[in-house]
């Protein structure tokens, strides 16, 4: 099988609610093998992103290719080739399990053999044997939507969209979908949305960081968290010294003055300045007063980008 | 496609208690009036049988009882259609046709036909009533089709407008009043064109209940048939646009 490695492709997508720019000229692409985690505060665009990916929401301008099929010019294989999970689930109450996991098998196209043993599998995949039989609405919320996710997997798209899959989820849940969801980052590209941190470290391998619409970051987890390596120092002094001075220092990136004697310094990690600091303010006679070091990890790099500032704290 | 869609609201139709609901109150109502007329037809027989081109049964039992069941089961259909689509968007169920690869058309098309099945089916019961007379007496047959016909079509014409309407609003219950609404509307083009002036034949022309007379009469014209055909092509059209444009608003 030679699938296209890239299973999405996004250009300049935007969309428009009345005065309100939801979404702002966001490209980014994504590949097999990738489980790219979506980070952003409430509003800021993630869902509205996801509903135009899975067609459910059309766009004011830009392009989505999925597979290799662009969405509105060959709508069928590009919808064939995604499995969408929104928030809530869509998930039919009146129905029981194993009937929903059917309609959505023959709805995505799947002959009546092909949606019999796909709908035994995925069953058997999200431990969801136990319930086949039972009404969707007497289950739990966390059964609903392991239901939900089986549902996007039924018909074993290459691409997955869902949207805060981990919502309703106890947390040993949890950890069986992060695992699920890594299982399925091998072969899959996958995009998950979440506000938990904790979560895109658990299971990504990319992250987008969303602010006002706009992709304010987009990197493999490993950069972000490289990124991080830079660290700050604050320090304050009693007579303060000429940036010049302070931004001479052996490994220092960026000063940032913080008003009334006090300094952020950027450094790269492993320099020792904080010792430098001292020796060079005692010689110069700054009356070092503040001394702090900012273990700047990666949620407070995240919290920078979010907030769109420096200043974090 | 358009046929697992329709079979889904099939089933989900006969889980509710609503559906069941309507069929024993269309089925129980319609049954009292039948046997009301049967009696009615056996105290008039006795002077029947003395005139010359009698009205039979088939004008004086089956003819009011289609009648009436045109107006009870006019009365139930925007309540089987008003969740056709105003309760996927209310549960948050709609993403999933939405971002199936379905077209408009097929969904517009399998869930109209899933509530056609239904309302069918209800009309096949009320139907059924007048063929037991055929045990006893012979019926007139071809009045008798043309009343089907026309109770059908009415039917499937009301269903049509209900369905589309459902698609404008995510609450059931403003989609049924929004039916009931038109239903009175085109209940009240039927009244005016009881005038004989052009604006009465227009109004009338408009109305459903007008064609369906005729077709009660035994008067089998394919402009009639034509035009509840149009009806329902109208509503559905408008329907797969609304469903498109929702992709594009909302």
């Amino acid at each position: 099988m030679n699938a296209p490695p890239t299973v999405l492709q996004v250009d300049n997508l935007s969309r428009r609610f009345g005065a309100l720019h939801a979404v702002e000229s966001v490209s980014f692409s994504l590949q097999r093998g990738q489980v790219l985690g979506w980070l952003g505060p409430n509003g800021a665009g993630k869902s509205t992103t996801l509903r135009m990916l899975a067609g459910v929401l059309a766009p004011d301008a830009g392009r989505i290719v999925i597979n290799g099929a662009d969405l509105f010019d060959q709508p069928r294989p590009a919808r064939q080739a995604l499995g969408y999970l929104p928030e809530p689930p869509p998930l039919y109450r009146e129905l029981r399990v194993e009937e929903q996991l059917w309609f959505s098998a023959r709805l995505h196209g799947l002959s009546r053999t092909a949606s019999r043993r796909a709908v035994a599998d995925t069953l058997a995949r999200c431990g969801l044997e136990a319930v086949q039989r039972r009404l969707i609405g007497h289950l739990s919320r966390g059964y609903q939507q392991r239901v939900g996710i089986a549902q996007t997997l039924l018909h074993d798209p290459p691409l997955l969209l869902l949207d805060e899959p981990t919502t309703g989820l106890d947390p040993l849940q949890v950890a069986e979908l992060h695992q699920l969801i890594r299982e399925l980052g091998r072969d899959h590209g996958v995009i998950f949305s979440t506000h938990r941190l904790a979560e895109v470290r658990a299971v990504c391998t990319h992250v987008q960081i969303m602010r006002d619409g706009r992709l304010v970051y987009a990197g493999a987890l490993a950069e972000l968290e490289r990124g991080d390596l830079t660290t700050a120092l604050r320090v304050g002094f009693e007579t303060s010294p000429p940036l010049t001075a302070l931004a001479a220092l052996p490994g220092v990136i960026a000063v940032e003055p913080l008003g009334r004697g006090r300094f952020r310094l950027r450094h790269a990690a492993g320099a020792n300045l904080a010792r430098m600091l001292v020796e060079q303010a005692v010689a110069a006679g700054w009356g070092l007063c503040e001394l702090i070091p900012e273990g700047a990890d990666l949620e407070q790099r995240c919290i920078e980008l979010l907030l769109g500032t420096e200043e974090a704290s | 496609m358009i046929s697992i869609i329709a079979a889904r609201e099939w089933r989900v139709l006969f889980a509710s208690p609503l559906a069941w609901g309507v069929l024993a109150m269309a089925q129980g109502g319609l049954a009292w009036i039948f046997v009301t007329l049967v009696a009615d037809f056996q105290a008039l027989q006795g002077q029947l049988a003395g005139l010359d081109s009698a009205p039979g049964v088939t004008d004086l039992v089956v003819a009011p009882l289609f009648q009436a069941a045109a107006w009870v089961l006019l009365l139930l259909t925007p309540l089987l259609t008003m969740r056709l689509f105003s309760e996927e968007r209310r549960a948050h169920t709609f993403e999933l046709l939405l971002s199936a690869p379905v077209s408009a058309s097929a969904i517009v098309l399998g869930k109209y036909l899933g509530v056609l099945a239904f309302l069918l089916l209800s009309i096949a019961l009320v139907a059924a009533m007048p063929l037991t007379l055929a045990l006893g007496t012979t019926l007139d047959q071809g009045k008798l089709l043309a009343g089907l016909l026309g109770l059908c079509l009415l039917i499937a014409a009301i269903a049509a407008a209900g369905l589309y309407l459902s698609l404008l609003t995510r609450q059931p219950a403003l989609a049924a009043v929004a039916t009931f609404g038109l239903l009175l509307l085109l209940w009240l083009a039927d009244i005016a064109g009881a005038r004989s002036d052009l604006a009465g034949r227009l109004l009338g022309y408009l109305a459903p209940l007008r064609h369906y007379e005729a077709l009660l009469r035994g008067l089998f014209d394919s402009a009639d048939v034509a035009y509840y055909l149009l009806f329902i092509t109208l509503f559905l059209g408008l329907a797969v646009r609304r469903l498109d444009d929702l992709r594009l608003r909302d």
